[in-house]
């Protein structure tokens, strides 16, 4: 339940904010992190952005979800 | 990478010595556990350090009344559950939410938001949300039930059983049976609550509290700074997941929680009642107090017989030595909630170490 994704603010109006995770557009809500701007990157758990993190640790993440996605494409995968 | 890794043994080596005996360190984070068994950790360090799956998974640790609680709702045509999916599978006396979706009442949720969409949605029905999680959940209810409050919404019932993990923690160092030398602290949590808020375990039980976020090198990096700490016999409060973590916190989440909840005494599975470790809606909101609005009554209960799940998360037992695991319990069919969870020590055990016919993962 405390998985998290990082993603890039791309829209931001007030408190909601649309961003952007390797692709995905995510819906997002700011309000715990208020001084946000648009091109920030911020860690999303539920719905909620709840930090602000620099290019080089999302980076990080959105490499694991890159390899993650290209294996599941690949013969290799073992079920269960 | 290597040499981080070489580090790490020579630490794990270190406080062996210091101690005398194998270390056991209890992680306190489900997303920490599902990483530790993918990354094979488990296998890959040495005998003399055993890792215990805490309570750290938001759906394991609810007690057996709550969901019972919510289940009796379940056939209301008057009322929507909504729920975080993690839940839906949960055994209760009477079955599962899951085994009611045929109703269509049953709604899963990815946010918090979700809620006052479906009450603007279904303005004839109530909706009762499932406000389960730790501190990282609590702020996203809280804005929705303040919220809630501003637009005048009035179709919304929470049933609030957010738990705050320091106290779960304290408790588990209060027990006389614990064998937990430091706590591998969890990630997200910590975003909100800061590093900080380790202190009084550090300072009153002598425990190293390390955060980690999670990929499986910063979970060594913690084991290894949590070693170094049990070698030189100095506790302290540290973290390595620097990009995420402040000493302080998230300021803002603190306040909205502090502002819409009071702290009580809860009921955890396996743990029992701990003291001041719920958040329950102030009396401000009472309006959206599922408690105080559909009567929705929480009698703590003992869990489904056979079922250990309560001393696997107090690291008093592995899930391998339930005899429910594999026979009984499988993922498929669920007895306890820590077979239900991905992140749930049950499932991670039944993932990871049964794939190639093993059952002891490698080390037990």
């Amino acid at each position: 339940m405390c998985l998290a994704v990082p993603a890039r603010i791309i829209e931001l109006k007030g408190d909601e904010a649309i961003a952007d995770c390797i692709g995905n557009r995510i819906e997002t809500k700011t309000t715990l992190v208020p001084d946000v701007k648009v091109g920030d990157i911020v860690l999303i758990h539920a719905g909620f952005a709840i930090t602000v993190l620099d290019e080089d640790e999302a980076k990080k993440t959105w490499q694991l979800l890159a390899d993650l996605d290209n294996f599941s494409k690949t013969d290799k995968r073992v079920s269960g | 990478m290597l040499e981080r890794i070489n580090r790490a043994y020579a630490q794990i080596a270190r406080a062996q010595k210091t101690l005398g005996r194998r270390i056991n360190i209890m992680e306190v984070c489900g997303t920490h556990t599902a990483t530790i068994f993918r990354a094979g950790l488990r296998t890959a360090l040495p005998e003399e350090l055993k890792l215990l799956s805490g309570p750290g998974c938001p759906v394991c640790i609810t007690d057996q009344g709550y969901i019972d609680a919510v289940l009796s709702f379940a056939d209301r045509d008057d009322i929507i559950i909504a729920t975080y999916g993690d839940m839906i599978r949960v055994p209760g006396r009477k079955g599962s939410l899951e085994q009611k979706t045929n109703r269509g009442n049953i709604k899963i949720i990815l946010s918090a938001e979700d809620v006052l969409k479906l009450a603007k949605q279904n303005p004839d029905k109530k909706i009762l949300f499932i406000a389960v999680g730790f501190e990282t959940t609590a702020p996203a209810t809280a804005i929705m039930a303040n919220e809630a409050l501003q637009q005048g919404i009035k179709n919304i019932s929470i049933f609030s059983n957010h738990k705050l993990v320091v106290p779960a923690m304290e408790a588990l160092l209060s027990g006389k049976n614990h064998r937990i030398d430091a706590f591998l602290c969890p990630g997200h949590v910590s975003v909100i609550i800061g590093s900080d808020a380790y202190r009084p375990i550090v300072e009153r039980f002598k425990k190293p509290c390390v955060v980690a976020g999670f990929e499986p090198m910063q979970i060594i990096e913690a084991i290894s700074e949590i070693c170094q700490q049990l070698a030189n016999e100095r506790p302290l409060v540290a973290s390595v997941y620097h990009a995420a973590v402040t000493p302080e916190g998230n300021r803002t989440a603190q306040k909205i929680i502090n502002e819409t909840f009071d702290i009580a005494d809860g009921y955890w599975r396996g743990l029992g009642k701990i003291n001041k470790s719920t958040l329950k809606l102030k009396e401000k909101f009472s309006s959206l107090d599922a408690e105080k609005q559909l009567g929705i009554e929480f009698i703590p209960e003992q869990d489904l017989t056979g079922c250990c799940c309560g001393e696997v998360l107090c690291g008093l037992m592995d899930p391998p030595d339930c005899g429910l695991f594999a026979t009984n319990c499988t993922p498929d069919t669920p007895v306890g909630p820590c077979m239900v969870s991905s992140e749930g020590a049950c499932a991670a055990w039944f993932k990871y170490t049964r794939k190639k016919g093993r059952v002891d993962g490698g080390k037990r």
